[in-house]
């Protein structure tokens, strides 16, 4: 019996604590939930690496290095030289494609930022066996791309300390999100509702490319 | 899948049905007198007459087995592999607007990955008073909501852009779902962490080998932004990101990161793989748009479509489909049977719908002949779904990614459809 009254009064001043927060769903302040998370936790989850080098960690290594690490990790799917394997992704090659009919993305012919390739590597490769290589592993890896792409020497050492001196060949060939700019003003209208075209004709049929799988 | 299922449900069944179709076509008008009485009627059949299955039978139910066509399809050549692939919902086959876990597309990166509530944790870092790790079951602790939002694969509709790919309508416009979910809005956590509110961004990443990690505005963040674990009313599924994933309304399907594990807040984006590599829109220069997160107004009509052929003769049709934007609601979704020629504006489901699934209905007196049907939303800003000509006029034809083209099935006078693409 006092145990259950101590129960009862342990869950009055739970809910006398947490009154103010309740009388206003739309919360104006912390319910106290959660625990502090550790350094080390963060350490262990906090992975990722940003175009301006934050998060890169301490090491270093060489495009020998990374060749034989690409080949016992990465080739099958890859390729050796990053040429690519199938419908994996190619991660070398395709410079200038990219306003061709079908352009080529590769790290080098693509992607802005070097810290994207370390980053990815470093927390989700290789496929199927995430987070196995060490940071000097990982610098050794990208600088084996690099390589591949023709944008550093066989001799290159990638470092946390040289990193942010590799420029890609894409850096400059973005630009945030201009529909609401280029194209609202030409899609928002009022709709054409009759006689809006004299003829129409057919002019592809999906069943010539014939690709759907079948049922 | 086989062609001894129901009839007029896979194209070689189809084949079979439309003879009788045809047969019912000369024997007149809708409501013919019946040559001889129906012995499913004049038989007592044996669902009439013993018993049907008991209670418990299956304590979690699976649709029955006629229905065994509705199912999740992929393409195999898309994708190098399963375990980073996509899979298609089956639109042409499911009415009103709530799409069911068990058929909702799947998009994983590195496979669905099984993780329980025990062993779930959600940590929060970065610009933060208080960094702070939560259990799954503090997080039902939180004041939560309840909202019913699409979600669509950036990609939805993508292999259509050169040309008419695929002939279904699951395959071109079937990356996308809808569910009411419950959640805890992610601006609740974050006031809870002591964020730095006027910090620029949130990056958030998924427990899987892939980590799916995309940063996102703060001020989406504390807008509509929902950390989710609940789906059409019951725990999410697996491949859905159980037992936590973010719902970021309107916006790409790639930022719903699934299996939830870590929210940082940050004054720079990170430029993450899935926010530089893809989910960018290459145009037709060679320059790439990024950060492209809002879904523009879309629809598609789901039936008649390839996979939903006519399956009777002239006379009542009904024409339906989705309608849906990630800018706000929708509006009005006009119809055309001529390809465009002229327009009538299709009936609206009752529904509030913001940045969710619409359906729609036009009723047709169709007159056996062929069509070739489009749809066309309107969404709350007044902006008007374009044709895939317009669209490219702008982007070209490598953009991949946000394809919300104007979609064209050419209806024979056999009821069949195909994908087409007209003048």
């Amino acid at each position: 019996m006092s145990k259950f009254h101590e129960i009862l009064t342990g869950a009055a001043l739970a809910a006398a604590l947490a009154a103010p927060a309740f009388a206003d769903p739309a919360q104006a302040g912390p319910l106290g939930l959660g625990r502090p998370a550790l350094p080390e936790e963060i350490a262990a989850w906090d992975l990722d690496v940003s175009p301006n080098g934050d998060g890169l960690p301490e090491g270093s290594g060489d495009v020998a290095t990374g060749e034989e690490l690409f080949s016992d990790n990465c080739a099958s799917c890859h390729g050796e030289f990053g040429e690519g394997s199938g419908n994996w992704p190619k991660l070398a090659g395709g410079m200038d494609t990219l306003d061709n009919d079908d352009p080529l993305k590769t790290v080098g012919s693509y992607w802005p930022h070097l810290s994207t390739a370390f980053d990815y590597v470093r927390r989700s490769m290789p496929f199927g066996g995430a987070q196995v290589l060490t940071d000097d592993e990982v610098y050794a890896i990208v600088a084996y791309i690099l390589y591949n792409n023709d944008l550093v020497e066989d001799d290159f050492v990638l470092s946390k300390e040289n990193f942010l001196e590799v420029t890609l060949p894409n850096a400059e060939g973005f630009f945030v999100d201009d529909r609401d700019a280029a194209e609202l003003p030409l899609f928002v209208r009022e709709p054409c509702m009759e006689n809006c075209k004299a003829t129409v004709e057919i002019t592809a049929h999906a069943s010539v490319v014939d690709v759907t799988p079948d049922e | 899948m086989g062609d001894t299922t129901q009839k007029g449900q896979t194209r070689r069944g189809f084949l079979r049905a439309g003879v009788a179709a045809g047969g019912a076509l000369a024997a007149g008008a809708v409501g013919a007198r019946a040559a001889a009485p129906d012995p499913l009627i004049t038989e007592i059949q044996p669902w009439a007459q013993g018993f049907g299955e008991g209670v418990d039978a299956t304590p979690y139910g699976m649709p029955i087995h006629f229905e065994g066509e509705v199912v999740r399809r992929n393409v195999p050549w898309l994708t190098a592999d399963p375990i980073s692939s996509i899979n298609f919902t089956p639109i042409h086959a499911l009415d009103g607007t709530i799409t069911p876990q068990g058929c909702a597309f799947e998009r994983h990166h590195s496979g669905a990955i099984e993780l329980s509530k025990d062993d779930y944790r959600l940590m929060i870092n970065g610009m933060v008073a208080r960094p702070l790790v939560f259990s799954y079951a503090e997080l039902e602790r939180f004041p939560r909501e309840s909202r019913v939002h699409f979600c669509e694969c950036a990609a939805n509709t993508g292999m259509e852009w050169a040309g008419a790919q695929l002939n279904g309508a699951q395959f071109t416009h079937g990356m996308i779902h809808n569910m009411e979910y419950v959640g805890v809005p992610l601006k609740t956590l974050l006031i809870e962490a002591g964020a730095d509110l006027s910090a620029g961004w949130v990056f958030v990443e998924g427990a899987d080998a892939s980590s799916n990690g995309r940063s996102i505005p703060m001020e989406k963040a504390l807008d509509d932004v929902l950390v989710a674990f609940k789906a059409n009313g019951e725990a999410l599924r697996m491949e859905h990101g159980y037992p936590v994933r973010l719902v970021v309304p309107g916006w790409e399907g790639n930022m719903w990161v699934k299996w939830l594990r870590r929210i940082e807040v940050r004054n720079t984006a990170v430029e993450s793989r899935e926010e530089t590599s893809k989910y960018t829109d290459t145009m037709a220069d060679g320059s790439a748009r990024k950060w492209t997160w809002v879904m523009d107004a879309k629809s598609v009509i789901t039936s008649p479509s390839p996979q939903a052929p006519i399956s009777h003769g002239p006379g009542p049709l009904v024409i339906t489909g989705l309608a849906w934007s990630g800018r706000g609601r929708i509006a009005r979704v006009d119809v055309t049977v001529d390809g465009g020629r002229n327009w009538r504006t299709a009936r609206l489901a009752p529904h509030d719908g913001d940045k969710a699934l619409h359906r729609f209905y036009l009723e047709h007196d169709w007159d056996g002949a062929e069509m070739l049907l489009q749809s066309r939303a309107v969404d709350s800003t007044g902006y008007v779904q374009p044709t895939k000509n317009e669209l490219r006029a702008v982007r070209g034809l490598n953009s991949v990614y946000h394809n919300n083209c104007i979609q064209t099935w050419w209806v024979k006078p056999t009821g069949e459809a195909e994908n087409v693409e007209i003048s």
